[in-house]
């Protein structure tokens, strides 16, 4: 089950987030400042997937944007990290050439992510 | 690119966009100019936070007043909304705009709509109030001729809707499974999900619809249905078993290619699809051989097909074998698993290897040895950069003795601990996995040498770690219970209560220390106090309350588990025990012995505020009734102290409510009462005779007794109105004397809300108005005697002819429901082989009682027929049918049709239990549902809410401390339910538990009818007068509407 969805950059700005479970605004801000530092922590040995609390994050990298899903324990995480995949290929397709700024279409993209995710269970 | 992106972007509305021009991408970078470009260039451009902060709110501000400015247009706020969103993403609260947002999905055309319900599903959560004005678009939209408005509708639904008002858009969401365009089906499947999600039981009857959606031409709406399936099956897999050829099949047919090329993402099949299929199947194989059987050979492709070296094939891989390895086992695929896992072991890939390493736990559990060729791996992952694959590998190595024995692995395991290169947070794992292999290993010399090493360490994890492993090295017996060979630790029963420590919490609580709060609790608290605190200047007289403590339950059941011995030292003990406040606030005026002496002084001591004379008031009465009963015996001093402080439970709720604003009238209410006291105690006596005659007329006291004070109140006795029956036991002579008094004050006690409502006056069930008293004492005749002893319905006609006249009415008796149906013969000739029949139904299990055949019905006379009702499984509301058949004059014979309503009220009584009863039960019951309630400030107040609980759903009121109330009920026959609730601000709090699941679900529903009877501002007749709605419901909004006293008829559009 996915708990939330988020984009942020390597400056840590968000640039598109998404809960499916409430979580209040003030809690939001802080979970993505310590999810984005947690994804930059990493080195390239290390695997995508990190425990955070109750959740698995799985996170992929482009450019110098991250994609985050945070999950709960009974999802296959390799399913999670080629979804990321195929949601940013249709944004790609979507936007010729995505770029970090197109993501902030947010109503776009939410609309994207939501039917990708729809389609893909 | 894949192919899916392609589907994924047709299956899309054309409109899209923000702007309409349909080259949609090329609009999306032209409209970058917009002002959302602006602000988020803006943003980016900043370096700071402080600056970012600054900026956000300048544009906060801006927004604040266009949006509020009455020129502003639709498209304008379309376009403000799109800013907001942006804005509380980015972590500024926006409150102001959502009901904008509700507003411009409700007025707007297609694009702003479309804005509108996105923001909406992004502000708002599933229990926020506003959520409700959203419900009438939503019907509007689901009706619409336009299949965009539709899917839009369909979409919100299927993101966040209210629970409670789903039954106003069910059955439109149901007529969209026919539709003919899949799009509209296969988010009709997905509102559907949502709604079985957060209320199970209000699908349940859809289930057949369900099983269309699975065999749906479309493949989108059967993978849609899989969604709900999936979740099904996990809770009862046993119902769905002969779904398992279908899902084979399906699954077949994907990994076969027969799915359009569409549906490929890099060349596989539908991938996700696969994966939960997958899972289905082997939810649905676990531990069924028979059903497993069915699997084997799509397994077996499934693992054969998926040769293809990307990411998404490991995943569908790494599923299918967890499918393997969670159903009925067959060696050969067993194998065929295991060896697939070696290469995401081997592979140096790290995700594959984490891949692998999570697989290999489903490995070891069924069979070691398949595990054990991956050991010299697993041991080098140890020293893995990565944490998470160092917990996957020590999670294994409890079950890697093969030929390694114990000794070798550990001194293995204490060379690594000794260099230098590892964190030292692999070490605490290290140790961790020595101690699950200690108890297998026969010498215990590196272990002891571990341990003095270690419990010296300087890092805290590290020591603790040693030091539980010294301790469980000391009790080898222990240990090796604790940990046995092949076992995976899960099975273990874990006491989640911590029932073990409740012994040393009493202790603690005994020495002062303050309860244990749950962290939500703490949070609502401090988020209560700061409403508190903000609106009333003069909280002094709530911080002398402010002691009454919210409690979690658990720990009333401890507070009260003390406080709950006898005699002499128990009331030592309550006084210094009872935290919640009752004894803080009133600990000083006196009904200790001890202290009487000094209590006059103590009073004027007190700090209590101008304002709250009623205090004072009650005060003096406390004083003088401790001061006349100084020789009165221990026992009764007991039964008062208790008495009194019940008594003040209801009157610190009060004070409350002074305090809020309100209640003036109240207070003064209360100074001319007791006044009247002092002067007319003659007539209390009398009052008090009254009650007494009444209570020994019934045989046990139970919640009739509101009936009966009411009656007693109706039937004119204005002396007995006058005075509450709570003044005339604080008159002390009748507790000195009198057992039968005492054990009104005991019964009085179980239920110490009805103190605060008797002296208020303001209680007055609907069904014993005057009129429909009088009513009921001229059928007295025909009623029965049970009607007497028990609560009961007014007679109701239920159908009738030119001869006879049929009503009924329900008894509620303790152990069941009594329908008792009358006959009256009109006629004046006798009526022959009459007959009644009650239909079987499929929830109710009904008894015909004895003495219920007769066949003459005399002229004019009346005869009753009864039935005992029991209900079978919990639902809203049901349909009981029957008929009657006669014959006039042996010629021919007569029929006639009759139905009556039952709801679940029916079934449901007080579960009379002590707080510390509800504490266990409360702590053993896993099913849970909360919800939060707003009320209308006036309203918010615990007496009023404690009345409209315990007189509409006829719950028990165990205990209150402070704010908060504790209420018991069961559904007959015994299944409990607990009601825990807080009232804080204008917020009320509930929280059921009960061993059934569904039935927090149901209560909670009742709970939300009792709202708008005890709130005419809840804004519900509204949205529930659509024409899809069925009558039935329209019918209940216009009732709980009707009965709140400030309805205005010409509100609402009529049914």
């Amino acid at each position: 089950m996915i708990k939330f969805f988020l984009m942020v950059n390597k400056q840590g700005q968000t640039r598109l987030s998404k809960y499916y479970e409430h979580v209040e605004i003030n809690k939001r801000t802080l979970l993505e400042t310590e999810v984005i530092k947690s994804c930059l922590s990493r080195s390239s040995e290390q695997c995508s997937f990190i425990e955070y609390k109750d959740f698995k994050l799985i996170y992929r990298q482009y450019a110098a944007l991250f994609i985050v899903v945070g999950v709960n324990d009974t999802e296959n995480e390799m399913a999670i990290y080629e979804f990321i995949h195929n949601f940013v290929e249709v944004l790609d397709d979507y936007f010729s050439r995505v770029s970090e700024l197109d993501v902030s279409f947010f109503s776009a993209v939410n609309q994207v992510f939501h039917s990708t995710w729809q389609r893909t269970g | 690119m894949s192919d899916i992106v392609e589907k994924t972007l047709t299956a899309l509305p054309g409109l899209f966009l923000q702007n309409q021009s349909a080259t949609g991408p090329a609009a999306a970078k032209a409209s970058f100019s917009s002002r959302l470009g602006g602000l988020v260039r803006g943003i980016t451009a900043l370096t700071s936070k402080h600056e970012e902060e600054k900026l956000i709110q300048q544009e906060l501000n801006n927004l604040k007043a266009t949006v509020s400015a009455p020129n502003t247009t639709l498209k304008m706020m379309k376009e403000c909304m799109v800013r907001l969103i942006y804005c509380e993403m980015l972590g500024y609260d926006a409150s102001f705009g959502y009901i904008h947002a509700i507003k411009l999905a409700q007025q707007g055309n297609l694009l702003e709509k479309r804005v509108g319900y996105l923001a909406v599903s992004l502000f708002l959560h599933e229990s926020h109030e506003l959520l409700l004005l959203l419900v009438n678009t939503v019907v509007k939209d689901l009706q619409s001729t336009n299949l965009v408005e539709v899917c839009m509708a369909l979409t919100i639904v299927s993101q966040i809707f209210p629970r409670e008002m789903i039954p106003a858009v069910l059955p439109l969401v149901e007529d969209k499974l026919q539709h003919s365009k899949e799009i509209i089906r296969r988010k009709a499947v997905l509102a559907l999900y949502k709604f079985y999600l957060i209320a199970p039981n209000q699908v349940q009857h859809i289930h057949i619809k369900f099983r269309k959606a699975l065999c749906d031409r479309d493949v989108g709406v059967m993978a849609a249905s899989l969604h709900i399936y999936l979740k099904m099956i996990k809770e009862n897999s046993s119902a769905y078993k002969d779904l398992t050829g279908s899902f084979v099949t399906i699954l077949k047919q994907v990994v076969g290619g027969k799915l359009p090329a569409d549906f490929n993402y890099h060349s596989v099949p539908a991938p996700w699809l696969q994966i939960q299929l997958l899972r289905i199947l082997g939810l649905l194989g676990k531990d069924d051989q028979r059903t497993s059987e069915l699997m084997y050979d799509v397994l077996d492709e499934s693992l054969r097909r998926a040769e293809l070296n990307h990411n998404v094939t490991y995943a569908i891989l790494f599923e299918c074998v967890h499918t393997v390895y969670s159903i009925y086992p067959k060696s050969e695929l067993l194998e065929k698993a295991a060896k697939c896992i070696g290469k995401f072991v081997l592979s140096p890939k790290i995700n594959l290897k984490y891949l692998g390493l999570k697989a290999l736990t489903y490995v070891i559990q069924q069979d070691p040895t398949l595990a054990l060729q991956h050991q010299m791996t697993i041991i080098e992952c140890l020293d893995h950069p990565d944490p998470i694959i160092k917990r996957e590998v020590l999670g294994e190595y409890s079950y890697l003795l093969g030929k390694e024995t114990g000794e070798e692995v550990i001194t293995k395991l204490y060379k690594l601990l000794t260099s230098d290169s590892i964190s030292s947070e692999t070490k605490a794992w290290i140790i961790a996995a020595v101690t699950k292999l200690t108890p297998q290993a026969h010498s215990s010399n590196i272990v002891e040498r571990l341990i003095q090493e270690f419990t010296t360490s300087l890092d805290t994890c590290l020591r603790q770690h040693a030091f539980e492993l010294k301790h469980l090295h000391e009790n080898v017996k222990f240990m090796k219970g604790l940990l046995p060979v092949d076992k995976s630790c899960e099975d273990m029963v874990v006491d989640a209560s911590l029932s073990f420590l409740d012994g040393f919490v009493a202790e603690e609580l005994s020495q002062g220390a303050a309860p244990y709060k749950p962290h939500h609790q703490r949070q609502e608290e401090k988020l209560s106090q700061e409403k508190v605190l903000s609106f009333e200047p003069y909280g002094l007289s709530f911080s002398s309350s402010g002691f009454s403590g919210r409690q979690s339950p658990a720990g009333i059941s401890l507070g009260s588990d003390i406080s709950g011995n006898s005699t002499d030292t128990g009331l030592k003990e309550t006084n210094s025990l009872k935290l919640e406040g009752i004894k803080k606030l009133w600990g000083k005026e006196g009904y200790l012995p001890k202290k009487e002496s000094k209590t006059g002084d103590e009073t004027e001591a007190l700090p209590v505020p101008q304002e709250n004379i009623i205090m004072e008031n009650v005060d003096q009465i406390i004083t003088k009734k401790d001061q006349s009963q100084v020789l009165t015996q221990s026992k009764e001093e007991k039964e008062k102290q208790l008495l009194a402080s019940s008594l003040f439970v209801g009157l610190g709720s009060e004070s409350t409510i002074n305090l809020l604003g309100k209640a003036d009238t109240l207070s003064h209410k209360f100074r001319r009462k007791s006044k009247v006291k002092e002067t007319k105690s003659g007539q209390t006596t009398t009052a008090q005779n009254m009650t007494r005659s009444s209570f020994s007329s019934s045989s046990n006291v139970t919640y009739e007794e509101d009936y009966y004070l009411d009656n007693l109140q109706d039937r004119g006795d204005k002396e007995v109105k006058k005075f509450s029956l709570n003044s005339e036991l604080l008159d002390s002579e009748s507790l000195t004397e009198l057992p039968l008094v005492e054990k009104i004050s005991n019964c009085r006690l179980s239920t110490p809300s009805l103190f605060a409502d008797n002296n208020m006056e303001v209680f007055h069930p609907p069904q014993s108005t005057a009129a429909s008293l009088a009513n009921e004492i001229s059928l007295a005749s025909s009623l029965l005697e049970e009607t007497t002893e028990h609560m009961h319905s007014d007679l109701m006609e239920v159908c009738n002819n030119e001869t006879i006249s049929v009503s009924s009415y329900k008894i509620w008796k303790d152990e069941c429901l009594l329908m008792v149906w009358s006959v009256f013969n009109k006629s004046a000739s006798e009526l022959k082989s009459a007959n009644l029949e009650i239909a079987p139904a499929e929830n109710f299990k009904i008894t015909e009682q004895p003495g219920c055949c007769l066949p003459v019905i005399e002229a004019e006379s009346t005869k009753n027929f009864q039935y005992s009702v029991q209900m079978e499984k919990p639902f809203t509301e049901g349909n009981l049918s029957g008929f009657i058949n006669y014959q006039v004059m042996d010629t021919h014979s007569v029929q006639l049709e009759f139905s009556v309503n039952l709801s679940l009220l029916d079934f449901i009584r007080p579960l009379k239990i002590s707080t510390e009863d509800f504490g266990k039960l409360w702590l053993s019951f896993a099913n849970d549902v909360k919800q939060n309630v707003k009320m209308s400030e006036s309203q918010a107040a615990l007496p009023s809410t404690l009345k409209a609980l315990q007189q509409e759903l006829r719950l028990h009121v165990v205990d209150i401390i402070g704010n908060e109330g504790l209420l018991a009920c069961q559904l007959l026959p015994s299944i409990p339910c607990l009601l825990h609730f807080r009232v804080h601000g204008d917020m009320l709090a509930l929280w059921f538990r009960s061993s059934c699941s569904t039935l927090p679900d149901y209560l909670l529903y009742q709970c939300q009818k009792v709202r708008a009877w005890i709130d005419p501002q809840v804004p519900v007749p509204i949205p529930c007068f659509h024409p899809g709605l069925t009558r039935a419901f329209k019918a209940e909004c216009f009732v709980s509407v009707f009965l709140s006293s400030r309805c205005k008829k010409h509100d609402y559009i009529p049914l």
